[in-house]
């Protein structure tokens, strides 16, 4: 087995030495990355992509979900398919909003 | 028994996968056609429906279970062997069917494995601080010493635009520092693939991703590439750089529509 095989499979550089990889990697390599197989699948790639959709929709962090006991999915119904494009959508509305409303304020008053 | 497919891989000594479990703690096979391997572990049935299946990715706890295995056995595949990685929740109905996936695929996966062998991914990521994000909003305005909060408001509003300002430059010169220090390690590499940047609320992030890629490099480089990224990353006051790896070649697997 070469050196660089061993660091591999114990992921040497992931943060402390033998340290598994942070779940963020890990999922963006196994949900994002990766060759997709066409066909005799069970899960098809719109859920994977809600997942991915969901993920970064995620404003709790990984290790304080967990700290907290949250299964973020279990208690939001935004994993059915059009919820999470709304949620999208409204996310990024309301960013928009949000901007204009910071950028326009000032002027308004005066 | 349905069949949880992680990768597909140049045959191997399964000695050195002795002991290897994957989700839910099954036992690894081998599914062989020709000189190519495909790497399976069985799935229960009332796993392997659709629905179920879906529902168990829909819990964080199960999620990062299943993703750590099927990061766990694909790694140490690819520590023995060239390695295709899959897609997380593969899920064939039968051994027969990733067989038959294999003799369909020939070609694909024996020119995509070529381009694989002796060669990893190291990932780069690339991120800018922010100060506070309201914390001397007040103190800014309770300095002015102005009585109406007219005043105060006013003095509230200008902070949060300066505040923005000094953002976008920050984000700017980062962006700017990302496309250098890329330039150099693409240079190192074989290929890359520029990936989406990663919300903060994932990881412990320390700062804002502005920058996300992998490089994929020959093995005895990997070491090379790494060193050289965070010596750019020190270099660069604008920046914090993070390694990550090495990994199977993931972000090189080949199902990337090239955008």
């Amino acid at each position: 087995m070469m050196e660089s095989d061993r660091m591999m499979e114990q992921g040497l550089w992931h943060g402390r030495q033998g340290a598994s990889p942070n779940l963020a990697d890990v999922l963006e390599r196994v949900l994002d990355k990766g060759l997709i197989i066409a066909g005799d699948i069970k899960i098809n790639l719109l859920d994977i992509e809600l997942l991915t959709v969901k993920l970064r929709l995620l404003v709790a962090s990984v290790d304080k979900a967990k700290a907290m006991g949250i299964d973020w999915w279990e208690h939001d119904p935004a994993l059915s398919q059009p919820r999470a494009r709304q949620l999208a959508a409204e996310n990024a509305r309301l960013r928009k909003r949000v901007e204009a409303l910071e950028t326009a304020a000032p002027e308004s008053r005066r | 028994m349905a069949s949880y497919t992680y990768a597909v891989a140049r045959p191997f000594d399964p000695n050195q996968a002795a002991g290897l479990v994957g989700v839910d703690g099954a036992a690894i096979h081998l599914v062989r056609h020709q000189d190519l391997v495909a790497v399976v572990s069985p799935l229960a049935p009332a796993d392997a429906d659709e629905a179920a299946l879906r529902a168990r990715l829909q819990t964080l706890a199960e999620l990062e279970a299943i993703a750590r295995a099927h990061h766990r056995v694909v790694a140490a595949v690819a520590a023995c062997t060239p390695t295709l990685p899959f897609r997380l929740a593969t899920v064939h109905r039968t051994d027969d069917r990733v067989a038959r996936l294999l003799r369909r695929e020939y070609r694909r996966f024996r020119e995509t494995l070529e381009r694989l062998a002796g060669r990893v991914e190291v990932g780069v990521k690339i991120y800018v601080q922010h100060e506070g994000a309201s914390a001397g909003a007040m103190s800014v305005a309770e300095k002015t010493g102005g009585s109406g909060s007219a005043r105060v408001g006013r003095d509230y509003m200008r902070y949060r635009r300066e505040q923005r300002d000094r953002r976008q430059y920050a984000w700017r010169c980062a962006t700017t520092a990302a496309e250098q220090i890329d330039a150099v390690l693409a240079g190192l590499a074989v290929d890359r693939r520029q990936h989406r940047t990663q919300s903060a609320a994932l990881s412990a992030a320390p700062g804002e991703n502005v920058f996300n890629a992998a490089y994929l490099v020959d093995a005895g480089r990997a070491e090379e590439l790494a060193a050289r990224a965070r010596r750019l990353g020190a270099e660069n006051p604008d920046v914090t750089l993070e390694v990550t790896g090495p990994w199977p070649a993931y972000s090189f697997a080949g199902s990337e529509e090239r955008t």
